[in-house]
C-alpha cells in the first residue's frame, strides 16, 4: 500500500482527523493528536490489512518555536513490506502522551530513551527510567534549551580554559536577530557572563562582536538571492 | 540501585556483571538476580558510553559530522558512513555516480567480512576457545590495511562523502582484494571444520536461548540475528539501496540445519559464517563490473537540504542501520537519530534471560553482537 492509502484507511477505522503531510522533502508523515496516539498505533499494528509488525525506531523531535514536542514512529510491515511515518505532538511544558510499549515491546528502551533525553512521560510504562544517562542528571538534552549543568556530583563538567559551547539551534537565532535590529546583541552578553568562572568572560566580549559584525554584512545578500537553488 | 533489592525474594542473589567484564563488549553492565547458577533476570544497565553523538550532529554541518558518524561503530564504520551519506543524498535528492557506489558496495562488504571476523572470533573467544580469535583476526589484519591503503585509515575511515566517495582505489588494489578473497574462502571452509563443527563449542550454542520469529520481530531484531530466528529478510536484496539489486547473493536464513533451532545462539554464528562467503561472491562481482568514471558528484559547496526529513536505512553487518534526519534549511541538521541493531538486541535480553545459566548469558551477549557505543551513541 502506498503510505497515501494507509492514511486514508487509518483515518476511516480511527474514526478522526489524521493530518497528511507530502509537501516537504523526504518522507511523508501522518500527524495525529495526543489522545488517539494509543488506538492509532493500535489500529496501524492490528489492521490485517496494515499490519505494521515492526517498529524501525521510535524518537522525539524538540520544536521550541511551537511549544510542543513530537514523538515520531518509524513502522515497517514484514508481511505487506510497506512502511508509514505516524507522529504526535505533546505539549513542551506538560510532555505526556500514552506508551505503546504493550503494541511492540520494542518500544519499552526507545520510550526510556524519549524520556531521558527529551523529558517526554509516556504513561502506562512499566519501568520508565532514564537509560543512558545517570539517574540523578538534570534536563533533558535533546531540547534545544537544554543548558549543562556546571557540575555533575561535584565534578566540574567544564574543562578549564574552555568556554560552555551553546546548542546548534541557539547560535543561528541570535544571529538572525542581530541582522534585523541594532541594539539586540547587546542582549545575549549578560546571558553569556552567567557561568560562574572569571577565565571564559574576558574573551566572549571581544568575540562575540567580530561574529556578529560580519554576518550582517554577509547575510543581507543571502535572503535576496535565496541560494540554495541556485548553487 | 536500592530499587533493584526492594522486592528481591530471599533466596535470590544479585550479581554485578560489569561494566568492565571481558565478555560484555565494551563499557556494559548488567544486575544479575540469581538463583544458584539460573538466573531469574538479568538487567542491563547501558549508558557508559554516553557521547551525545545525536547532540552534537545537530552542532555540526552535515559533512563535518561524518568522521563522527565512525564512532558510532568502529566495527562497521563504513556502513553508519554510508546510512549518514545516504540520509543526506536522499533529502537533497543528490544521485551518486556508479562508480562511487559500486566503490561502496566493495568497501562495505570488505567491512562486512571484518566485522563478523571479530564477532565469531569474539564468540568463541566467550565461550572458551581463544585460538580462532587470532586466526581470525589475522584475516581481518589484511582487510585493514587494504582499507588503510585506500584511505588511510585502519578503523574508523571517514572514507565517503556526501555524494560520492573521498578517494579512488589505487592501482593494483582490486588484485590485492581477489588474492585476498582466494585464500579466505579456504578460511572459512576451514572455520566451518574446524570451530563450528566441534563439539564443545556446538554444545555450548545449541538451543541456547531460541528468540522465535515473532519474538525477533516485536523487540526489532534485526540482520543477521533477525535472520537466525527464521525470518527472511535483507534489506539488500528485498528493499534494494545502492547497486545491491546488481548482484546474485544468497540470504542465509537460520534453523535449515538438522540440529538446533531457528533463532538459538548456533544459527546466529551460523548465518554469520555464512553472510561471509556471500560477501566475498558480491565483492568479486562488484570487482568484475565496476565502470570508470567519477567518484563524487557534484555536490554544493554549501550543503543545505531543503526542509523535511527522512528516514534511510542501510543493511549493516549487524543489520538495519536506520538515520532519522530532520532539516530546516539551514545547512547543520535539526535532528539526527540512529536507529542502531545493539540497541534492540540489548533491550531483548531482560525478555530472555530467565531460566539461562551465566555462563549462557555470555553466549547471548555475543551471539547477538551487541556493540556499547552503538547502543549508547
Amino acid at each position: 500500500m502506498t503510505p497515501e492509502a494507509i492514511k486514508d484507511l487509518l483515518a476511516a477505522k480511527l474514526a478522526a482527523d489524521v493530518g497528511w503531510n507530502d509537501e516537504l522533502a523526504g518522507d511523508p508523515f501522518a500527524t495525529v493528536e495526543a489522545d488517539k496516539w494509543h488506538e492509532a498505533c493500535r489500529i496501524a499494528k492490528d489492521e490485517p490489512e496494515l499490519f505494521f509488525d515492526f517498529l524501525r525506531a521510535q524518537t522525539g523531535t524538540d520544536y521550541p518555536d511551537d511549544g510542543s514536542i513530537e514523538v515520531v514512529v518509524h513502522l515497517f510491515s514484514y508481511k505487506n513490506r510497506h512502511s508509514f511515518v505516524l507522529k504526535t505532538r505533546v505539549d513542551r511544558k506538560k510532555p505526556l502522551v500514552q506508551s505503546v510499549q504493550d503494541l511492540w515491546p520494542a518500544a519499552n528502551w526507545y520510550e526510556r530513551e524519549i524520556f531521558d533525553l527529551l523529558g517526554v512521560e509516556f504513561s502506562g510504562h512499566p519501568d520508565l527510567r532514564r537509560l543512558v544517562l545517570p539517574e540523578d542528571w538534570v534536563g533533558h538534552p535533546l531540547r534545544k534549551d537544554y543548558k549543562e549543568q556546571d557540575s555533575y556530583q561535584g565534578i566540574s563538567t567544564l574543562r578549564p580554559g574552555y568556554a560552555r559551547v551553546e546548542a546548534g539551534g541557539k547560535k543561528k537565532k541570535k544571529k538572525k536577530k542581530a541582522k534585523t535590529a541594532e541594539p539586540k546583541p547587546e542582549e545575549p552578553k549578560p546571558e553569556e557572563s552567567k557561568p560562574e568562572e572569571s577565565k571564559p568572560e574576558e574573551p566572549k566580549p571581544e568575540e562575540p562582536k567580530p561574529e556578529e559584525s560580519k554576518p550582517e554584512e554577509s547575510k543581507i545578500s543571502k535572503p535576496s538571492g535565496d541560494g540554495e537553488d541556485e548553487v | 540501585m536500592s530499587e533493584y533489592r526492594r522486592d528481591q525474594p530471599r533466596d535470590e542473589i544479585i550479581l554485578n556483571m560489569g561494566p568492565h567484564h571481558p565478555s560484555t563488549h565494551g563499557v556494559l553492565r548488567f544486575v544479575l538476580h540469581t538463583d544458584g547458577e539460573i538466573m531469574n533476570k538479568a538487567v542491563p544497565d547501558v549508558g557508559y558510553l554516553h557521547r551525545g553523538l545525536e547532540k552534537i550532529a545537530e552542532g555540526k554541518t552535515y559533512p563535518h559530522f561524518m568522521p563522527y558518524t565512525d564512532r558510532i561503530n568502529y566495527l562497521e564504520a563504513m556502513f553508519t558512513n554510508q546510512a549518514w551519506a545516504m540520509a543526506v543524498e536522499r533529502l537533497m535528492d543528490l544521485e551518486v555516480p556508479r562508480r562511487a557506489e559500486f566503490l561502496r558496495v566493495i568497501t562495505c562488504e570488505l567491512n562486512r567480512i571484518a566485522n563478523h571476523c571479530v564477532t565469531l572470533g569474539s564468540i568463541s573467544m566467550d565461550l572458551g576457545a581463544y585460538t580462532p580469535f587470532v586466526y581470525l583476526l589475522r584475516e581481518r589484519e589484511i582487510i585493514n590495511d587494504l582499507f588503510e591503503e585506500l584511505c588511510g585509515n585502519r578503523l574508523t575511515f571517514n572514507y565517503m562523502r556526501i555524494g560520492g566517495v573521498s578517494a579512488d582505489a589505487p592501482e593494483g588494489w582490486f588484485d590485492k582484494i581477489l588474492k585476498f578473497l582466494d585464500k579466505f574462502d579456504k578460511v572459512t571452509y576451514e572455520l566451518r571444520s574446524l570451530i563450528s563443527g566441534n563439539e564443545i563449542l556446538l554444545n555450548r550454542m545449541l538451543d541456547i536461548a531460541p528468540t522465535c520469529a515473532e519474538d525477533a520481530v516485536a523487540y526489532g531484531l534485526v540482520g543477521p540475528n533477525l535472520r537466525a530466528s527464521g525470518v527472511d529478510w535483507d534489506l539488500r536484496r528485498d528493499q534494494p539501496y545502492s547497486v545491491y539489486s546488481e548482484f546474485k547473493f544468497d540470504v542465509p536464513v537460520g534453523g535449515k540445519g538438522e540440529r538446533g533451532t531457528a533463532g538459538d545462539c548456533f544459527y546466529r554464528w551460523d548465518v554469520r559464517e555464512e553472510e561471509m562467503r556471500q560477501s566475498s561472491r558480491i565483492i568479486r562481482q562488484a570487482i568484475e563490473k565496476i565502470p570508470e568514471g567519477e567518484i563524487v558528484a557534484k555536490v554544493p559547496r554549501k550543503i543545505k537540504p531543503p526542509v523535511g526529513e527522512v528516514y534511510s536505512v542501510v543493511e549493516g553487518a549487524r543489520g538495519e542501520i536506520g538515520v532519522y534526519l530532520v532539516s530546516d534549511g539551514s545547512d547543520k541538521p535539526y535532528r539526527a537519530k540512529w536507529r542502531s541493531s545493539s540497541f534492540s538486541a540489548l533491550s531483548m535480553i531482560e525478555y530472555i534471560s530467565p531460566g539461562l545459566m551465566i555462563a549462557d548469558l555470555v553466549a547471548v551477549i555475543s551471539t547477538m553482537d551487541t556493540i556499547a557505543p552503538e547502543m549508547d551513541r
